[in-house]
């Protein structure tokens, strides 16, 4: 692939920043998460700012270098610049609805829309879509999932907190 | 605070040597904290209660501990020198937490015979926390916007620890008669502390001047507000207000427990600074 006149050059690299997945939840790609918040190309360097989920997230490095990867293939790229910038803050609300059936998919409930945290946090089961579930353990395996289990379908799953 | 006063990038500050002095002064404050609890935290995996408590205390250590690295990065970009080495090589003097973080998880060691209390564990981290919303609040309003920005960020996050730590608060509190009186003993043992966390340190003055937080005073009644009606909302008895420490961890002030910790986080990095991880 090699870099095009015009416009279309950022439209190439958000194409392919749909190939980078979460390294935690492979079916799902950055782009998806609502983790990239812009790309831009200034002769030979590209430029993407990412939104981290939670700060805390060992996952980061892994996301930072995976990205420097994919882009750098591309034909006359010289520098994949990758920053990671908290304005706008990542929110929950920002995961597109692909996303959020990908992750029903892969067994992880989405975190609802335009949350408040003084509001109940209802879960449906990604499995058999009950709301019949109950809280085990507010924090999963990562800071940004929640342990849960289905009183309807007898499985535990995972849900994504609503920030 | 001087509301006119906006400084949005580390360039922009370093122009500015008074700024930069005070800006960097309560850098470490707000990092040193988060990075000294997060470890006593992690020295508590494989101990909690039970493996949900292991896997939510350390998931909320990790994110804490990503807290700090954000302010040390902050720090780099200022020109401390390299977050890496700004958490592992400095000396025990050079820190500016507060000595309530540095405190050990109780008698014994992490390896051998560890006899952790898990009362202080949470009675540390629920109040550390309620301090912690504090703060936040007032810096989401930092004249130093990369500072306002990551806090608006880490108040999101810090709100499931508190929801987490409030369930541990209210169940030792209407518990049996040994767990409340755990409870009343290690609340003691906080409130000895807890003072230290409202001191901005002997450049407060010019840290309040510049608007980069709000002063002590105002600081500490909010915290006096929210603690009090924690109290009452978990039928404690209100202990009073914490007095001012011995030690004065914002002065550089600390007992030997800070200088043990270091040690033992730093050990693996000092014999490799260079290599790569």
């Amino acid at each position: 692939m090699a870099l095009q006149e015009g416009l279309l050059q950022e439209d190439v690299f958000w194409n392919l920043l749909e190939e980078v997945k979460d390294p935690e939840i492979p079916a799902v790609s950055m782009v998806e998460m609502g983790m990239i918040n812009k790309v831009s190309v200034e002769d030979d360097v590209v430029s993407v700012e990412v939104l981290p989920t939670f700060v805390g997230c060992p996952a980061l490095e892994i996301m930072k270098s995976a990205i420097v990867k994919k882009l750098g293939t591309v034909e006359g790229v010289r520098e994949v610049q990758v920053n990671f910038v908290f304005e706008p803050a990542w929110s929950s609300d920002r995961i597109s609805d692909s996303g959020r059936e990908k992750l029903r998919e892969f067994g992880i409930a989405s975190p609802p829309c335009k949350h408040r945290i003084e509001e109940p946090w209802e879960v449906k089961c990604p499995y058999c879509g009950s709301s019949h579930t109950t809280m085990e353990n507010l924090f999963g395996p990562t800071a940004c999932r929640s342990i849960l289990y289905c009183k309807h379908c007898k499985n535990p799953f995972e849900a994504m907190k609503p920030i | 605070m001087v509301s006119s006063l906006r400084i949005e990038s580390a360039e922009q500050a370093m122009q500015n040597p008074e700024y930069l002095t005070a800006l960097k002064e309560l850098l470490f404050q707000v990092a040193d904290d988060d990075f000294i609890l997060a470890h006593r935290g992690s020295e508590w995996l494989g101990l909690a209660p039970h493996i949900e408590e292991d896997v939510a205390f350390s998931s909320m250590s990790q994110d804490m501990m990503g807290h700090a690295v954000m302010f040390y990065e902050m720090l780099e970009a200022l020109g401390a020198g390299k977050a890496d080495d700004l958490a592992q090589l400095r000396k025990p003097e050079d820190f500016r937490n507060a000595v309530l973080v540095e405190r050990m998880n109780g008698t014994g060691d992490y390896i051998e015979e560890p006899h952790y209390d898990w009362a202080y564990a949470i009675a540390r981290c629920y109040f550390y926390g309620l301090f912690k919303e504090v703060r936040s609040e007032s810096l989401a309003n930092s004249s130093y916007l990369p500072l306002a920005q990551v806090s608006r960020k880490t108040m999101t996050e810090h709100r499931y620890h508190m929801i987490h730590w409030q369930v541990w608060m209210s169940q030792l509190a209407n518990s049996t008669e040994e767990a409340r009186n755990r409870l009343a003993n290690a609340l003691g043992k906080v409130w000895d502390d807890i003072g230290g966390l409202f001191i901005l340190g002997p450049l407060a003055a010019s840290i309040v001047k510049h608007g980069l937080i709000e002063g002590e005073e105002l600081l500490t009644q909010r915290w006096l507000e929210k603690a009090k009606k924690a109290f009452d909302t978990f039928g404690l008895t209100w202990i009073g207000k914490p007095k001012t420490p011995e030690l004065n961890g914002r002065a550089g002030q600390h007992t030997q427990e800070l200088a043990d910790a270091i040690d033992t986080l730093s050990e693996v990095y000092r014999l490799d600074p260079a290599a790569n991880w």
